[in-house]
């Protein structure tokens, strides 16, 4: 039988020291769903998204992630689950001592058997993707604006073509128009490709126009989960904010 | 069942169909790369690529398909696809948009020339770090002056908290050395003085030598390599970080803020773990001495009463604060060297610790030459 669930999160209870940020935190994500992690500052969004892709440990409960749970995998089998998913950091997150395009190649360089020619055009073709014009490939990260190494960064995570793709707030900080073609992008690779795409963000039209479903996180735990439509119907004054 | 991928090139009336079966996925794209390679293509032929049989695909093996497509078309072929389904079509469409015509690569070095090149960057380089290093030292003497006069701009909380930092928690490995120093002078003059005879002259040899020259050189080379490091650290990532510049922006200045208290910490603190420094070593001397020559402990004291000058300790402690000085200057414009690369920290850092401890030395040799030749 064919397991239909991305990510599923049981119970989820994380703290730091004294302060409890998530307490039996619930949801699961399903195969080729674009799904959005909502709520205010500071409720945990960022926590979560590096919970599943195992940067930060959870207290309590099951991270269950592409049917394993990241909290018991062996060092060997989190390998290889690193290399089924792409993450784009929240400011790109390039390395700085190597080119754009080196910074694209480097996970295909090191995980995949191909000729050094195919790993090139293909990440010309990622940067490509984008929207990156081609002399960029060549330049360092520290020349490029914030925007544009958001967009590097994304073509890195797709380097490998993952089957998921974590986006931490990918379109904070792009202008308006960017920011709808990244958005057009991200729904022509979930077509296209069929990834699953996790993302935290803040973006209205975003949640309109690429979300499937989201979550939205409040008081420790999921205060929502659905779609845009389900939203609209609330009468919770504290999900309203969200709308506006 | 998975399909293998498989390439295969079948006559039709008019022209070629490739017929591409199985998966398309970066996996296979080695092998089926090797497959397309012995194709040959004949020129100004009709190509037609079945795209039917792809059960999976991927980017990396919609390239390997453009890069040959392009590579027929070159040949003056045409090409045309089929078959492909809904999905393959839109990712196929996408790539084609995509594919990098040609390859936009940076010309080639020529070594000679990248090599002249290079030695003309780093001369430039250099004239602008020296002439960035007098413009620093100048804006710093005139902050220190202003600050003197108004002493309630100095920020005494930082100030402090410098000291500590840099003073108070370097003592213990200060204390450590000097004591080790003072023990290898004693030793290995308790040889050549046994020879002679002439025991109660290890007083001065450990005296004199400790505290004129070495326990204040091993003192600064401590601190420079642990505070010249952790300043050109410490502001090189408030500078990434934008606090920096926050600060100037809120009319903070960076100099009474971040490097005054740093300066001041460290022309304070130094005379004093030199002074500590000094007793440690001496007392490494005398316990070298009475276990090795038989000179006791008071003896010891009252031979350095008798026969050691007192302008030795002072010479010692007046260049205590110089090194501070130079040790905290040369920390906080290498930090202020730093730019946007995380490289670049690691990279100001070690030369920031290298200047510093450089600088001590040819310092201490300078004044040491200038001392002896006024007869002090």
């Amino acid at each position: 039988m064919k397991n239909y669930v991305a990510i599923e999160a049981k119970n989820i209870v994380t703290r730091f020291g004294q302060s409890v940020i998530h307490d039996d935190v619930n949801f699961k994500i399903q195969k080729g769903e674009i799904f959005g992690l909502l709520g205010g500052s500071g409720s945990g969004k960022t926590t979560l998204l590096r919970e599943m892709i195992m940067l930060q440990k959870t207290s309590g409960g099951q991270m269950l992630v592409l049917g394993t749970d990241v909290m018991k995998i062996s060092s060997k089998m989190a390998q290889k689950l690193r290399q089924k998913w792409g993450v784009l950091f929240q400011f790109g997150a390039l390395f700085t001592s190597l080119t754009i395009l080196e910074n694209v190649m480097i996970a295909m360089r090191e995980y995949t058997n191909l000729p050094n020619w195919i790993i090139e055009e293909s990440a010309l073709m990622k940067l490509s993707m984008v929207g990156l014009p081609p002399k960029v490939a060549y330049m360092y990260p520290s020349e490029l604006s914030g925007g544009m190494k958001k967009r590097a960064g994304l073509a890195r995570a797709l380097a490998l073509d993952p089957k998921l793709l974590f986006l931490d707030e990918p379109t904070s900080g792009l202008d308006p128009y960017s920011a709808r073609a990244f958005d057009d992008l991200i729904l022509t690779l979930r077509d296209t490709l069929g990834i699953t795409v996790v993302m935290v963000t803040h973006d209205k039209d975003t949640m309109t126009n690429v979300l499937d479903r989201f979550i939205i996180l409040g008081n420790k735990k999921v205060m929502f989960e659905g779609d845009m439509t389900l939203l609209k119907q609330t009468t919770n004054d504290e999900l309203k904010k969200f709308l506006s | 069942m998975k399909k293998k991928p498989s390439l295969h090139v079948t006559q039709t009336n008019d022209g070629f169909t490739v017929i591409l079966q199985g998966i398309w996925v970066k996996e296979a794209v080695k092998t089926l790369d090797l497959t397309f390679k012995t194709l040959t293509c004949k020129p100004e032929a009709h190509y037609t690529f079945d795209l039917s049989g792809i059960s999976e695909f991927d980017t990396h093996g919609i390239m390997l398909i453009l890069h040959y497509a392009k590579k027929f078309e070159a040949q003056k072929c045409v090409i045309s696809n089929v078959g492909a389904s809904e999905s393959l079509e839109k990712l196929f469409t996408i790539c084609e948009q995509n594919y990098p015509e040609k390859k936009e690569k940076p010309p080639k070095d020529i070594f000679l020339l990248s090599y002249l090149e290079k030695v003309g960057k780093d001369a430039l380089e250099g004239y602008k770090t020296l002439s960035y290093f007098f413009a620093f030292t100048g804006e710093l003497t005139q902050h220190v002056i202003t600050s003197l006069l108004n002493p309630l701009t100095i920020r005494l909380k930082a100030t402090l908290y410098h000291i500590e930092q840099s003073g108070a928690r370097a003592l213990p490995i200060i204390l450590l050395t000097s004591f080790l120093i003072g023990i290898v002078i004693a030793y290995q003059g308790a040889t050549q003085l046994e020879k002679f005879g002439a025991n109660i002259f290890i007083v001065e040899m450990v005296t004199i030598s400790a505290v004129r020259e070495l326990a204040p050189l091993l003192t600064a080379i401590v601190v420079a390599g642990r505070s010249a490091s952790a300043y050109t650290a410490q502001i090189g990532v408030m500078k990434i970080t934008d606090e920096v510049d926050a600060m100037s922006s809120m009319g903070f200045s960076p100099w009474n803020f971040l490097v005054l208290p740093r300066l001041f910490a460290l022309i304070i603190s130094l005379p004093l773990l030199v002074f500590f420094g000094d007793i440690v070593s001496i007392f490494g001397g005398m316990v070298i001495a009475s276990t090795k020559l038989d000179v006791s402990f008071v003896e010891f004291i009252d031979r350095i009463k008798e026969t050691v000058a007192l302008k030795h300790f002072i010479i010692g402690l007046v260049k205590a604060p110089i090194f501070g000085c130079v040790i905290a200057t040369i920390g906080c414009f290498r930090g202020f060297q730093i730019d946007s690369s995380t490289e670049s920290v690691g990279k100001y850092t070690t030369i920031s610790v290298v200047n510093a401890i450089f600088w001590v030395i040819a310092i201490d040799a300078m004044i040491s030459v200038l001392l002896t030749e006024l007869g002090l």
